[in-house]
């Protein structure tokens, strides 16, 4: 059994207990513990199942490489699935519970999957549940959906909150080893702006834990003399608990930090993102330590040698009484030393390779520990749990020669740097035959915008495995990255790291070699996707030759570990299989993060009311006030309608339009973009940007204009004012004034550079208030201060003055088929003067109305709406709108354009009005139905509607929509396609479906 | 997430900072151009493995356009300059020409 040990643990404090629980069953750690730790203490060692045949599983590494120890942490809305519990420092109130298994993690319903192993292999799903078609949808997706999947979604909203740090620095060390430590102090040292990550929550690393010693001393001493040095540089940041994410393009590094996830609860951000841009990193990520492939290596109780080294020395806990070892090189016999100094039983250590002479071999003999070399395992006994191993010839295929009892089992394959973050943004590798390992190529690293290499890797991660080669590679990292921004790197002494002298390791792909499929199919390379020896074979064998194909056909080294453990061993079992050299198989892409971190940290600060910024017209708290709903246009808030009593939002609607065409509606319309064009050649560059002519406006006159791109289709509209010879206002669409502006910069900057003009964006500047309806002048007259008459002010005429003592500019233009007037006043004095028109129009019916009573009245009118009759295809020539296009102008933008065949086409879709025959709505966006099918058995269609309302004007369904041929076929009754499955006649007839003549606003 | 320096007003932008606008040096054809001409104006562009020529703007900043000399494989930034050109200066290709002996982008080289 895993238990606790009675002494030591360099990172728990015994003095303090922390309880939690693990599927509802109370439990106990220490401070300093992980739940891995703990959980292993409370001898649980069977933590999970697996994803495919539903196998018990148990930790099997110390740290973020974890592939099993995966769990549901929390509850409510501070739930979150797939965490590892590796990587999860204890606190006491935890609550783990363990996932994919039914009803219970002992009794488990899935398990049956593991005796039909043999019938799923790679692949299974994709050819099994091919046919017949239906099936998919409506059976085999339902059902497969309910079983797969890793951990259960969160159901509330996250209840912690998360934020977002910027940093610049120039040089940001990634891992805090000792070869990162090492690279910072000689960072620092020079003067360097430096930033210093480690993942964890402690710093240097394996070498306390190996038992390195630095300058004749205990490795921790040195790491804590370190930190104290580097603590004392004011150009030096130090992080735990954070852990370099990704490497980006040009020095772009995502850092991930859980700020309070060990101390839940208090003061601070959950999780921080830090955004960094470094000009030098540093990657002293470390290794990871390779599994061995041999059946039954994931049972609960095989684990990583240097976990097991990690679980004792770190937290005094002993995985089992006995414990094997298996391995194929001499790093890993530190652990049965270390075992056997605690006072635990090995029983025997099996070494691969036919020769073990090494200085830590022959320790481990002197103490007493039998050594088999050229042996391997057959097989591993046992179910939820070890309880035996055989042992065999390595170069056998799997003849048993003994069996040894035992309740662990410690395997190292060797190690592998840990190169993902050199990897990211275009780092290449290089194959180290003699470790076995792909490392860093350092002449191929990334590089930045100046095209110079911006990433060097450092001890371990770069593939200096030894104490004393990682140390002095972390200083020769940390003075590269010094010179490589042009400081001087300081000398002095740098520490000597001694340990103990390694022989190389043997590369063992099979345990043992001549393996037969009975235990190839026993024998897992990735734990967390159940993936084995047999499935990298098969899909050799099937053709699946590239790496990255082999991947997705046997999902190896996906999901939330990303193949941290099984990719190497993986790909040299396709290598092995296609008969080809590992460097020629080459690794799939390593893509950040490095491991997953939470959508909180992603999202930071933009959450809720500050996910986008609103924005407010003058008139917003008077809106909010008197009972508008609000419908977001672009950023903007606008009132879709002000409800009254209790209104529907149609009857609001409804009446808003009524009233408005009775009496006086008023409308802020403030949001509609409003471009100053100011310059010698304004009227030039108008006429270019507008499809009609702009420069023959008279001052004091205004001009509806469309605007199209270079590729003929509309993209704006709106009345252009002109101010003065030299000056124009354009109004644009609520939605348009950003772009409308970067549009006409892009055209004066790029390509009319020569042009004499400026581009003002006044949108925010002015109020501007929609004074609308018969009794519109009336208001006016009341409110005072300017001749609004008929012959001072006609149709399309604006003039400057002041309105209710409040300097104006009054256009007399209409959107709605009204006497209307819009008055733009500045921004500060837009609320004055709307509450001045409230109070003086109650006596003439003065209603204020939204967006929606806008568009019903402007559709009533025949008026098209940008994004409404448009949708980027749309030419001006196809709304009947060849009035606003100029025959006189030699060029405007889209002139070429809409000269090409498929423009002039005469079966285009065209505008026309629809009424239903039966008086209702045709929904929106319906299509007109056509005779026939199309090739997909689709109903043929002829056209489609842009608008459609309900007219309270005219109490029916009123409609615009393109229509093939459709002005030609005035009073044809055509048929629409309804929701529901049913269709609605409609008659095509004129889009101006109210006051044809103008009389209404010609008053 | 690039690192191009703003030639109108020589901020060092990320590119969250900037909008990045197509192929540079595109000659204009309007009214009375051919469908072929027309066609290339619209249409047609290059995509070279390599040495480019960009319109960005510094839309987060200055408002500014420009352009941007770059190697698309590396992402390597060459040199930036005023957007009011119709072809890159010659330092400009110079510096390319330092970084890539040999480079052709359309008939340039």
């Amino acid at each position: 059994m895993s238990t606790r040990l009675q002494t030591g643990g360099r990172l728990i404090d015994r003095a303090h207990r922390e309880s939690f629980t693990f599927n509802g069953r109370q439990m106990a750690g220490f401070a300093g513990d992980t739940l891995a730790s703990a959980l292993l203490a409370n001898d649980q060692m069977l933590v999970g199942r697996s994803f495919k045949y539903h196998r018990p599983r148990g930790v099997v590494a110390s740290g973020a490489e974890e592939p099993n120890a995966l769990v549901g942490l929390g509850s409510g809305a501070r739930f979150e699935p797939n965490q590892r519990a590796t990587t999860t420092e204890l606190f006491s109130g935890l609550t783990a519970t363990s996932q994919n298994h039914w009803p219970s993690l002992d009794l488990d319903v899935g398990i049956v999957n593991d005796s039909l192993a043999r019938f799923l292999p790679a692949g299974f799903y994709y050819k099994m549940f091919m046919n017949p078609r239906p099936f998919w949808k409506y059976v085999y997706e339902p059902f497969i959906r309910q079983s797969a999947g890793l951990g259960r979604a969160p159901k509330v909203r996250d209840a912690d909150r998360y934020e977002h740090f910027h940093a610049f620095v120039d040089i940001l060390v990634i891992g805090g080893g000792i070869a990162g430590l090492q690279a910072a102090l000689a960072a620092g040292r020079a003067g360097a702006q430096v930033l210093v990550m480690e993942q964890t929550a402690h710093w240097g690393g394996r070498a306390p834990v190996d038992g390195v010693r630095i300058d004749g001393r205990p490795a921790a001493d040195w790491v804590a003399d370190t930190l104290a040095a580097l603590d004392g540089m004011e150009n030096v940041t130090l992080r735990r608990r954070t852990m370099g994410a990704g490497v980006y393009d040009h020095g772009y590094v995502l850092g991930y930090e859980r700020v309070t996830d060990h101390t839940p609860c208090t003061e601070g951000p959950r999780h921080r993102l830090w955004r960094v841009r470094a000009r030098q990193v540093v990657t002293a990520t470390g290794a990871i330590e390779r599994p061995l492939s041999f059946a039954g290596n994931d049972l609960p109780g095989v684990m990583l040698a240097s976990a097991v080294r990690d679980y004792a020395v770190n937290w005094a806990v002993s995985p089992g009484d006995r414990t094997v070892l298996v391995t194929n090189n001499d790093d890993a016999y530190r652990t049965a030393i270390c075992l056997k100094e605690a006072g635990l039983e090995v029983p025997v250590i099996i070494d691969a390779r036919a020769e073990a002479a090494g200085e830590l071999p022959q320790a481990a003999r002197g103490l007493g520990i039998r050594v088999e070399t050229g042996k391997g395992i057959a097989r591993v006994k046992g179910g939820k749990r070890v309880t035996g191993v055989t042992l065999c010839a390595q170069a056998g295929e799997g003849a048993v020669l003994e069996e040894v009892a035992c309740d662990a089992i410690a395997m190292s394959g060797g190690w592998s740097p840990v190169v993902h973050l050199w990897s990211h943004c275009g780092g290449k590798l290089t194959w180290d035959a003699e470790q076995a390992h792909f490392r860093p190529d350092a002449e191929h690293a990334p590089t930045s915008h100046d095209g110079r290499p911006f990433v060097i890797a450092a001890g371990a991660a770069n593939g200096a495995l030894h104490a004393a080669a990682t140390l002095s590679d972390g200083d020769a990292s940390g003075k590269a990255a010094v010179k490589a921004l042009g400081f001087k790197a300081k000398g002095g002494a740098v520490a000597r790291a001694e340990a103990a002298g390694e022989k190389p390791p043997a590369p063992v792909w099979m345990m043992p070699q001549g393996a037969d499929i009975k235990l190839r199919a026993k024998t897992w390379l990735d734990f967390q996707n159940d993936v084995k020896v047999s499935d990298v074979q098969l899909a050799a064998r099937e053709g699946y030759e590239s790496v990255e194909h082999a991947k997705r056909y046997t999902t190896l080294g996906m999901a939330t570990d990303q193949g941290k453990l099984s990719n190497i061993n993986g790909l040299a079992v396709l290598a092995q299989s296609l008969g080809e050299e590992i460097p020629q198989v080459g690794t799939t892409t390593f893509r950040p993060p490095y491991t997953p971190i939470s959508m909180g940290a992603i999202a930071g600060e933009a959450r809720g009311p500050v996910f986008q910024p609103l924005r407010r017209t003058p008139m917003q708290d008077w809106h909010e006030q008197n009972g508008a709903d609000f419908e977001p246009v672009g950023q903007w808030r606008r009132p879709y309608c002000y409800r009254r009593g209790g209104e529907s939002r149609a009857d609001a609607v409804n009446r808003e339009v009524r009233n408005t065409r009775q009496n006086l509606g008023l409308l802020d319309a403030s949001t509609l973009g409003k471009l100053l064009v100011k310059g010698p050649d304004a009227g030039r560059f108008l006429d270019m940007l507008y499809t009609n002519m702009m420069s023959s406006l008279k001052p004091g006159r205004c001009r509806y204009g469309l605007m199209c791109n270079e590729n003929g289709f509309l993209m704006d509209d709106g009345v252009v004012a002109r101010i003065d010879d030299q000056t124009f206002l354009c109004h644009t669409t609520t939605g348009g004034a950003e772009h409308i502006h970067a549009h006409m910069e892009e055209w004066l900057q790029t390509e009319w550079w020569d042009m004499k003009v400026h581009v003002a964006n006044l949108t925010e500047q002015f109020a501007q208030i929609g004074i609308v309806g018969p009794n519109a002048r009336k208001l006016l007259e009341k409110l005072g201060g300017m001749d609004v008459s008929k012959e001072a002010m006609a149709f399309m005429d604006w003039a400057d003055g002041r309105i209710a003592g409040i300097p104006a500019r009054v256009f007399r233009i209409s959107f709605s088929g009204e006497l209307s007037f819009e008055v733009a006043v500045p921004a500060s004095r837009g609320r004055a003067l709307w509450d001045a028109c409230v109070e003086a129009g109650q006596e003439f019916g003065l209603m204020p109305y939204g967006t929606e009573a806008l568009h019903v009245m402007r559709a009533e009118k025949g008026f098209i709406m940008i994004g409404d009759e448009t949708d980027g295809t749309v030419i001006p020539q196809d709304l009947g709108l060849h009035w606003a296009i100029s025959k006189k102008k030699a060029d405007y933008l889209g002139k070429r354009a809409q000269a090409r065949s498929h423009m002039t086409d005469p079966d285009r879709w065209q505008l026309v009005g629809l009424e239903t025959l039966d008086g209702s709505v045709i929904p929106d966006g319906a299509h007109a139905l056509a005779e026939g099918h199309n090739a997909n058995g689709q109903r043929k269609t002829q056209g489609r509607v842009t608008s459609t309302y309900y007219s309270p004007t005219l109490g029916r369904g009123i409609a615009m929509a393109l229509v093939h041929h459709g002005p030609d076929r005035m009073g044809e009754v055509i048929r629409f396609a309804r929701l529901d499955g049913g269709d609605v006649e409609a008659r095509i007839v004129d889009p101006v479906f109210y006051d044809k003549d103008g009389e209404k606003q010609n008053v | 997430m690039l690192i191009v320096e703003c030639p109108n007003c020589g901020v060092m932008a990320e590119e969250t900072e900037l909008v990045p606008g197509g192929e540079a040096h595109l000659k204009r054809f309007g009214p009375e151009s051919s469908d072929a001409d027309f066609e290339s104006y619209l249409f047609q562009r290059e995509n070279p493995r390599g040495v480019h020529f960009e319109r960005w703007r510094h839309a987060h900043g200055c408002g500014k356009w420009f352009h941007a000399a770059r190697c698309t494989q590396t992402l390597e930034v060459f040199g930036t300059y005023s957007a009011q050109t119709t072809e890159p200066p010659q330092d400009i290709r110079e510096r390319v020409t330092a970084k890539r002996p040999g480079w052709t982008w359309r008939t340039l080289s």
